[in-house]
């Protein structure tokens, strides 16, 4: 059992990845990571515009595979260059853009199901059940917005926090390794932002899964997590855990920044935010 | 009185049969167009192809004709499949590769059919067989027959659809990046799409080329903008947003469109010119909202070009 936990969830080696390479368009978006997420662990990444944040969850997701030499390894699987519907039994994700998660033309319960199934053989079996559908009840019960009461609405008719409130159920519903949040509440109305934020909490510390959080909102990257990882130009340039962060204010974070990078820090999101 | 009630019923039971058999026809446009968001043109290719498959294996191989559809629709099943596979395999787009497939199954059509054309007055066909069984009439006969493939069509796709499977094809053309995310292989979803389609439409192929009692290379030439007209009408009357209306709304998209097009050639309009009358329709329809925004002075943006 020691043996399991000791076992990283998440092993970077070595990934980088570069887009249109040999052209004048060059991007290093990645540039050599090598990190490590433990079981349970609750990892908030922050960055400036265009450090890697989303290009880093969206590698571990297997959207594109690192350059040769990377390896990722999920629960001590190499997952390096499976395909990204492959990736999806290790990986739950919730997008920034509400829409992406679900699907408008299928009902609330058909979402679910299509979700359910994650990392399963899909079957020629009928998707919805009775026991499935109390199951799903169950699962959007503690949301709190009477989705459970909704099942057989089209998608379509959800308001875009209700959405994100659903992918995340979606996302967390079969259990993945691993939760990758991009940010996920940056498109929603500040309060509503509030209540997916306090949802995604809820939810990632009874169902205890690992997860990574790209933010723009510094406040959300210090209070909520045991670790916080800042990103700039496609490396890692801080990593704290909890006890460190905990002490830490929004102001110390930039000045953290532009000590490590040399560089004044560019997040037009944040600074708006920091005022 | 009694000569135009003949008419009238003659107009309904020829749409009846006609909007029943192309019904078929329509879902399969329906599935890879608006289900799975995959304009396939292959059926200009592989509905000629399925009256094809059923009349060079009627007449030279002289099959059952019963066997002699169930061919077809196989045919029509690996149509589909090398379409989608040019696609998701090949990464050709889905407009180029059904354009591929069309062009090359016109000779593959004139190979099976060893010419151009087969007819098949001499044979008997589905409609024959079940006639010494059932003993209707011509027209009654086209309907109980069309109406049996619709039926079992239409309860195959029914449950087939509502699967796991099913609902992962069905999310495929709305959003793929989450059907991806979930875990459902999009490159499957489009290969099992397109098969089923094209299966769909061969079976129209093979009950109208045994309806009419030939089959001809060029019978599939402009049967997209039929399919569409269909689907158009189907979709304005039903609007369908669940599996079973969507069927529905193919199968009576059809038979308005058929029974506009009977009238038509009632009133005296030439054959000929029915594929024009018919993409003027199709252009009005899709003209429609475009004209709305304007008169009502909103925004219109640029054409899309895919």
């Amino acid at each position: 059992m020691s043996n399991v936990n000791s076992q990283p969830v998440l092993k970077l080696d070595g990934v980088r990845k570069t887009f249109s390479p040999g052209t004048v368009d060059e991007v290093v978006a990645i540039d050599g990571v090598n990190q490590e997420v433990k079981a349970g662990d609750f990892v908030t990444i922050i960055g400036s515009n265009g450090a890697g944040k989303s290009t880093l969850l969206n590698l571990i997701a297997g959207m594109f595979p690192p350059e040769k030499g990377g390896k990722i390894h999920i629960n001590g699987q190499d997952v390096t260059n499976l395909k990204e519907y492959k990736h999806a039994a290790y990986t739950g994700r919730v997008w920034q853009d509400p829409s992406v998660g679900t699907a408008k033309i299928l009902t609330i319960e058909e979402n679910l199901s299509l979700a359910f199934s994650r990392g399963k053989r899909r079957k020629l079996i009928h998707a919805i059940n009775r026991n499935r559908r109390s199951l799903f009840k169950e699962a959007l019960k503690p949301l709190g917005l009477g989705l459970e009461d909704r099942l057989t609405c089209p998608v379509g008719t959800l308001s875009g926090g209700q959405r994100q409130a659903l992918s995340l159920v979606m996302a967390t519903i079969s259990q993945p390794a691993l939760l990758l949040l991009d940010e996920h509440i940056a498109a929603l109305d500040p309060t509503t932002a509030k209540t997916v934020m306090k949802l995604t909490s809820e939810i990632v510390n009874r169902e205890k899964i690992t997860t990574l959080m790209v933010t723009h909102d510094m406040d959300i990257a210090l209070e909520v997590g045991n670790r916080l990882i800042m990103m700039h130009k496609g490396k890692v340039i801080l990593d704290l855990n909890r006890k460190a962060k905990s002490a830490l204010t929004i102001s110390d974070l930039i000045s953290a920044f532009e000590k490590a990078s040399g560089d004044k820090f560019a997040d037009d999101k944040v600074l708006l935010k920091a005022d | 009185m009694g000569d135009k009630l003949d008419i009238l019923l003659n107009i309904l039971s020829v749409s009846c049969y006609e909007g029943l058999a192309y019904g078929l026809l329509t879902i399969g446009f329906f599935l890879t167009f608006r289900v799975l968001d995959f304009p396939d043109l292959t059926m200009e290719g592989s509905f000629p192809m399925g009256g094809a498959t059923a009349a060079a294996l009627i007449v030279y191989a002289e099959w059952n004709p019963f066997l002699a559809t169930l061919g077809a629709v196989i045919i029509g099943v690996l149509a589909g499949l090398i379409t989608g596979f040019i696609n998701t395999k090949l990464k050709v787009t889905a407009l180029l590769s059904g354009i591929l497939m069309m062009v090359g199954l016109y000779s593959v059509n004139l190979r099976i059919m060893s010419g151009s054309n087969i007819p098949l007055l001499r044979h008997d066909t589905v409609f024959d067989l079940a006639g010494q069984v059932l003993g209707l009439g011509k027209m009654g006969l086209a309907i109980a027959v069309a109406g049996a493939f619709a039926l079992l069509a239409f309860l195959l796709l029914t449950w087939f659809l509502h699967t796991e499977i099913g609902l992962a094809l069905r999310a495929s053309g709305d959003n793929e990046q989450m059907v991806r995310g979930v875990g459902a292989d999009t490159d499957k979803n489009i290969l099992i799409g397109c098969a089923i389609a094209n299966g769909m439409i061969a079976l129209t192929g093979s009950l109208v080329a045994q309806y009419q009692g030939f089959t001809d290379v060029s019978m599939g030439i402009g049967i997209i903008v039929t399919a569409l007209a269909s689907a158009i009408i189907g979709t304005a009357l039903f609007r369908p947003n669940r599996v079973i209306t969507m069927l529905l709304a193919c199968f009576g998209g059809s038979f308005i469109y058929r029974m506009i097009i009977t009238v038509a050639l009632r009133l005296g309009m030439s054959p000929g010119d029915l594929r024009l009358i018919t993409s003027v329709m199709v252009l009005i329809a899709l003209t429609i909202p475009l004209i709305q925004k304007l008169t009502r002075g909103e925004w219109v943006p640029p054409a899309p070009r895919l």
